[in-house]
């Protein structure tokens, strides 16, 4: 199976190009958040790299939240059209399950995280099984002590993943204490290489139409109007003219 | 042929347009029913739409036209001006089309767009002057070939677009509010003599925010007597000063710079106001000079008119590549001076 992986999520971008599970071209930048203008670059490059033109790949590999909106939008429409024009089967992986693949304990719990601002974190639970994340509790926007609630289950060392849990290391060590392991600083940023190896015995999206990323949180706007109007929907939003 | 993206504001659109001046699809996604709850386009709702919306509308463009990529030349795609994570979403699609089917791919001005929807009635005779209307923008855009455009003047305030939807929202009219106080315009009667911005100085430009303000002054301050002012009226008298601006200054305008067309697009083109006094006062004025309106499905956002006016840039080979951004404030400066 050859196969393409993204990552925009968040600042890091990352695209590696795989058969089955050799990694032929792999490439991370974690230098800006100008995705939309190098991103298919360095497909182009990674995929020329490894002699692999765009129509013989047979799998796209997304990581499709949550994240940074925007950098979701460069990465999931990218792999989207390129699945939808091509054919090609499509894969979108957790962006949280993505970087606690970084982690190879067995057995190991991983917390991945990226900050949402005030104090508001989106994170996951998983555990480390074959050498693959397995969630255990479901990615999440959640407030630190709310996190820190749910966590009181698992009274075990848990390690914190992510270059954004450095904003939070004081409050999640004064929290969990000695519970708290922070992941070596070489592992916090996602590789597609990873990626694309977790969605390479995944079920591909039934409906590519339908993809779409997994923002977990709905627009301000939407809160607010849903607020003022529990009992009204306007659906359908867009129609075709 | 030319698939072509638009994803600017609130309408994802794929259109595939043959030779720059024939339709052979032009699907068009419209989020006015979302935005709708908001009393505007809110940018992130927007952005989540299109990605929504984006790959049924290339399916749909090919198939209504009935081609394949294997029939194509081109890709273009609107990059700017716009809503930045509206356009995102088109320029990544465009672009990885583009690469996937090894397409040169056109990176397209949408304010070159709305001028080009007007290709589709004829072909342009240079020089030639556009009035363009729409939600963002009031300008006079002077050309002397095709690809080349010059600002003449332009609003230094609101978008006579945007002045339409504010004041529809004080008379209690669902965004976008255009067409519906066009309707009432038509019933009613210009009684309340609004003033006409800048309409005697000696320049190009426009100003629709005074005439905002008057208006919505009139109407609380009739509230706060408890007076009732009949709102056909109300609508009447302001578009009678919003076309009265644009028709004198363009008509001042081409007094200055002589043309063979006028054109008149985007989408606020579309208000049959503005429509009719063109066709009354232009022949009166100026009998030489040919009055091209934008066709009314083409006044909106769509890809058909970024087809059209990508066209004219694949005849001079202005490809973009790969790295090709979304530029949010894109202006008409970028487009070097073509050979005629």
């Amino acid at each position: 199976m050859k196969l393409l992986a993204i990552d925009t999520s968040n600042r890091p971008l990352s695209v590696a190009v795989l058969e089955d599970t050799k990694i032929l071209a792999t490439t991370t930048t974690n230098v800006g958040r100008n995705h939309s203008s190098t991103l298919l670059p360095i497909i182009e490059q990674s995929l020329a790299q490894a002699g692999i033109a765009p129509e013989a790949l047979d799998r796209i590999v997304v990581a499709a939240g949550p994240g940074s909106y925007t950098g979701l939008r460069i990465g999931v429409t990218t792999a989207k059209t390129l699945a939808f024009t091509l054919d090609k089967a499509l894969v979108g992986v957790s962006s949280l399950a993505a970087l606690a693949a970084n982690v190879l304990t067995e057995g190991q719990l991983v917390a991945p995280l990226f900050d949402a601002r005030r104090e508001n974190v989106f994170t996951g639970l998983y555990r480390i099984e074959n050498q693959r994340p397995v969630n255990v509790v479901a990615d999440q926007h959640v407030s630190l002590t709310d996190w820190h609630q749910v966590l009181a289950a698992y009274q075990e060392p848990i390690v914190f993943i992510g270059a954004d849990v450095a904003t939070y290391e004081e409050k999640l060590k004064a929290s969990f204490g000695k519970r708290f392991v922070r992941a070596a600083p070489q592992l916090d940023l996602p590789r597609a290489e990873a990626i694309g190896l977790l969605g390479q015995t995944m079920a591909p999206v039934a409906q590519i139409h339908a993809f779409v990323p997994n923002y977990l949180r709905l627009t301000q706007a939407e809160r607010d109007w849903q607020a003022k109007h529990p009992e009204e929907d306007h659906a359908p939003y867009v129609e075709k003219i | 042929m030319i698939l072509a993206f638009e994803s600017s504001c609130d309408e994802t659109s794929v259109a595939v347009v043959r030779n720059g001046d024939e339709i052979l699809s032009n699907v068009i996604a419209t989020q006015i029913n979302s935005h709708k709850r908001f009393g505007g386009v809110v940018p992130e709702v927007a952005s989540r739409h299109h990605i929504e919306q984006i790959t049924i509308c290339i399916e749909a463009a090919l198939n209504e036209a009935n081609v394949t990529y294997d029939d194509l030349d081109a890709v273009a795609v609107t990059y700017g001006p716009g809503l930045v994570g509206a356009l995102l979403v088109g320029v990544n699609a465009a672009k990885t089309v583009a690469f996937a089917h090894h397409l040169p791919l056109i990176p397209v001005n949408h304010m070159a767009g709305h001028i080009y929807a007007a290709r589709f009635v004829k072909p342009f005779e240079f020089p030639l002057m556009a009035l363009l209307v729409s939600g963002g923008h009031t300008e006079l855009v002077y050309m002397q070939a095709d690809g080349q455009f010059e600002i003449i003047g332009e609003t230094r305030d609101d978008a006579a677009g945007e002045a339409y939807d504010k004041i529809g929202r004080v008379l209690g009219v669902p965004y976008p509010a255009g067409k519906v106080i066009d309707e009432m315009a038509h019933q009613g009667q210009d009684t309340f003599n609004f003033p006409r911005a800048m309409i005697d100085e000696d320049n190009y430009d426009f100003s629709f925010s005074g005439l905002k303000s008057a208006f919505i002054n009139t109407v609380h301050h009739a509230d706060q007597i408890g007076a009732t002012l009949d709102k056909n009226d109300l609508a009447a008298s302001f578009q009678a000063s919003v076309v009265d601006v644009l028709v004198s200054k363009t008509l001042r305008v081409l007094k200055q710079y002589p043309v063979k067309q006028l054109v008149l697009a985007g989408g606020v083109a579309a208000n049959q106001g503005l429509r009719e006094r063109l066709q009354l006062e232009l022949p009166k004025h100026f009998p030489d000079a040919e009055l091209l309106l934008a066709p009314l499905k083409l006044c909106g956002d769509n890809g058909a008119m970024i087809g059209a006016a990508g066209y004219i840039q694949y005849q001079h080979q202005q490809f973009g590549d790969a790295s090709l951004n979304a530029d949010p404030s894109l202006e008409f400066d970028w487009m070097p001076n073509m050979p005629h």
